[in-house]
């Protein structure tokens, strides 16, 4: 059982957690993840590690099905039945020159801790943080405390540049010497931002974030093709070249369990509202 | 040659009705009756030299045992066997008996051999039934080891070392012990209820059991070295893919993820519990071994036609036969001498794309190679493919230290005493031999513990 030490809504649908588990917190590096099973009956969902602070690591993420929706419930004193972890590969954060963070919803949450790494190795970093809107934008004030230079875009233009995260990265790009790039956020938008790196072939990392069970390299649930091999995200990744993977997989596999993600969520809110909030233990 | 025998004698047959159990999850065999198991324990010849011992890969005084449940002394005879063995009710249903200790009862010769299996279940389910006798421990020595894994192997090392004095730190990367007992074979061969009993008697003996910690990553290699030694038992978790066109399509699983999914995440429940999987209505399973028996019989109580294709013949199978038989019994369909070539579809899974094999000349392992036959493609319709042709030992941990040798299949290399090139460090299991199975990986947990006492003492 691990604590919940703090949560609670950091902007529309999207939640952050601190959580006490002293062997995650201990040893967690940037760009590494959790495993989360919030009860017996619960599955196991990865989950970044945005932060840590002493025992604690904190994560960010949306509400989409039911588990998450569920973790979003949790407050203080509640708590997390197993947390496995820190897994998965760190990031790579020595000495590239220039680097640019681009984060999109609440991929965002994966660059803080990325952003204060490849500066304690002597880069400049650059962040950009894009959102559909302003009220989806988060981490603005760690981003621009972590990095050099913030920028935000939003796809309204109700906050910053008007126009997407991979605008302002052509931008930044053509005013100056890039030597690195990290982009985070939604599949598409990793596979179409990419593509703004791809020509000059600057060094690009994606996060990727596949269906997983053990997230230990046992079943390959998580596999994805990065250049034309198989690899398995939890153990090979999560951060693989992005000129490399193959998105269109990726998709096609994160869709794999539509239907039941829909299914158990709609019996979860139904059961919700049958005990007006009461159980959330479903 | 057919030997007939006695039927009062030979008591093998506990098997649930085909009809109900392809329903559920329920254990298939039931196991023997205090009679049955009485007379069946009457005769064993009591050899005085016992060749069935020489079968086991732990030891056990097998005589010693059967000879007090034909007394009727079945908490004596559970007290024997747990001298050299910890998991009896597991190894009584998953050891294959019938190419160890069984294999070796002289028994054999004339007629049945006895069932040294089914009553070595029969005592551990007794003892269990009346509450199990707390094992016994020395003093402590004030050392401390790790042992990496909650398998067999790890399961069996925390013990032994235990049982030495030892104090144990068990580590699991996973949310529940057990290993391959938990994930990998299915409830209805080996009832979880029974896995999680016979730990809790491990752990009883002071093991600290640490689930969820990833070695190498919740603990760095720096820190697992800092105890006086270490026993690896990481297994054999790697799941092996064909390469085929296709094989990332939804609806294909390793046989490990297709498991997992259901005997540690109980998605057959779904959703009732959380975890989802395609059940499939049409399903191929390509492998011939335990686990391809275990996939498709699980998929067959999902509710799946299920076909097994195998590349080899019917007398090569590497699963045990009563399991081949039952996976049989529920309607499992075996396409022998045949290969998976292409897995078709675009979003999902619509067929398998298969070829004839032709069996040629004798290869390494002394059964004959076998070729795929040019033209002889067909389609099996499905829409879940699971892939059960085998397992590699886990890279992670071992990758993570250097100072490892690894043989050619990714194994970590140990000598007689399952000593690896590390002062400290030991190796059991399927991380040092390749996928094999339960009892192997004890009692090599056995020796390499021995061994560990040993270097601790001589320091």
């Amino acid at each position: 059982m691990y604590s919940v030490e703090r949560a609670g809504p950091l902007a529309d649908k999207v939640y952050q957690m601190w959580v006490k588990a002293p062997h995650v917190a201990h040893h967690a590096q940037a760009g590494q993840f959790v495993i989360f099973r919030i009860d017996e009956k619960g599955e196991r969902i990865p989950l970044t590690i945005s932060a840590v602070d002493g025992d604690s690591f904190r994560v960010i993420f949306m509400t989409i099905g039911k588990t998450t929706t569920h973790l979003a419930a949790l407050k203080a004193g509640d708590h997390v039945l197993d947390v496995a972890g820190p897994l998965g590969k760190p990031s790579e954060t020595h000495m590239f020159g220039t680097c640019v963070l681009v984060g999109g919803g609440v991929g965002t949450a994966s660059l803080p801790i990325i952003a204060r790494a490849l500066k304690a190795s002597g880069n400049r970093v650059i962040g950009i943080v894009g959102a559909r809107n302003a009220g989806l934008l988060i981490l603005e004030d760690e981003m621009a405390k972590a990095c050099d230079e913030l920028l935000i875009s939003t796809d309204d233009g109700t906050k910053g540049f008007h126009g997407f995260a991979a605008d302002l990265l052509k931008q930044v790009m053509a005013r100056e010497k890039v030597d690195a790039v990290w982009i985070i956020g939604p599949a598409m938008m990793m596979k179409v931002t990419c593509e703004v790196t791809r020509p000059a072939a600057i060094k690009t990392f994606v996060s990727l974030n596949p269906v997983m069970v053990d997230g230990t390299g046992m079943c390959g649930s998580c596999r994805v093709i990065v250049g034309g091999e198989t690899k398995f995200a939890c153990v090979d990744g999560p951060e693989f070249d992005a000129h490399q993977v193959d998105f269109n997989l990726l998709m096609g596999r994160l869709r794999t369990y539509q239907p039941e993600e829909k299914e158990s969520l709609e019996r979860y809110n139904a059961h919700l509202c049958a005990c007006k909030g009461g159980d959330h233990h479903a | 040659m057919r030997i007939s025998v006695p039927a009062k004698a030979v008591i093998t047959m506990h098997d649930r009705d085909i009809e109900q159990r392809v329903h559920d999850f329920k254990e298939v065999d039931g196991g023997m009756t205090s009679g049955e198991a009485t007379l069946e324990a009457e005769r064993c010849l009591q050899c005085k030299k016992p060749l069935c011992m020489k079968g086991c890969p732990v030891g056990i005084d097998i005589p010693a045992f059967i000879r007090e449940i034909a007394s009727g002394n079945f908490q004596k005879a559970a007290a024997i066997i747990k001298e050299q063995n910890m998991l009896p009710a597991i190894c009584g249903r998953v050891c294959p008996q019938e190419v160890q200790c069984e294999e070796q009862c002289i028994l054999g010769v004339r007629e049945k051999p006895i069932s040294i299996g089914e009553l070595e279940r029969f005592v551990a389910d007794t003892e269990r039934a009346h509450g199990m006798v707390p094992p016994q421990k020395k003093t402590s020595t004030g050392r401390k080891v790790a042992v990496v894994g909650a398998g067999p192997a790890g399961l069996t090392a925390s013990a032994e070392l235990a049982r030495m004095g030892y104090h144990v730190t068990l580590f699991e990367s996973l949310h529940a012990a057990g290993g391959v007992l938990m994930y990998g074979i299915p409830a209805f061969r080996l009832p979880k209820d029974i896995v999680k009993a016979e730990i809790a008697a491990v752990l009883t003996l002071g093991v600290e059991l640490k689930l969820n910690h990833l070695v190498g990553r919740s603990i760095t290699v720096k820190e697992l070295l800092s105890y006086d030694a270490v026993f690896l038992g990481t297994g054999a978790g790697l799941p092996y893919f064909m390469g085929l066109p296709g094989e990332n399509l939804p609806g294909v699983y390793s046989a490990n993820e297709f498991l997992t999914r259901v005997n540690l995440m109980h998605a057959d429940q779904f959703p009732l519990f959380d975890t989802p999987i395609k059940k499939g209505s049409r399903v191929v399973v390509a492998g011939g071994g335990n686990v391809a028996m275990d996939a498709a019989r699980v998929a067959r109580r999902l509710g799946g036609k299920v076909t097994l294709v195998y590349r080899r013949r019917e007398e090569d199978l590497p699963a045990r036969e009563a399991e081949t038989r039952r996976a049989k019994e529920e309607g499992i369909e075996f396409v022998l001498c045949a290969n998976p070539v292409k897995i078709l579809g675009d979003q999902g899974i619509t067929g398998v794309e298969c070829v004839r094999m032709e069996m040629c000349a004798p290869d390494q392992s002394g059964r004959p190679e076998p070729a795929p036959i040019e033209g002889s493609h067909f389609t099996i319709d499905a829409d879940v493919f699971i892939a059960a042709i085998g397992q590699g030992p886990n890279p992670l941990l071992i990758s993570e230290i250097p100072e490892l040798k690894r043989g050619k299949r990714g194994n970590v290399v140990v000598d007689s005493e399952f000593h690896t090139l590390m002062r400290k460090v030991f190796a059991g299991g399927d991380v040092a031999t390749g996928a094999a199975t339960v009892i192997l990986a004890m009692g090599a947990a056995k020796s390499a513990a021995k061994a560990m006492d040993r270097m601790l003492r001589e320091e």
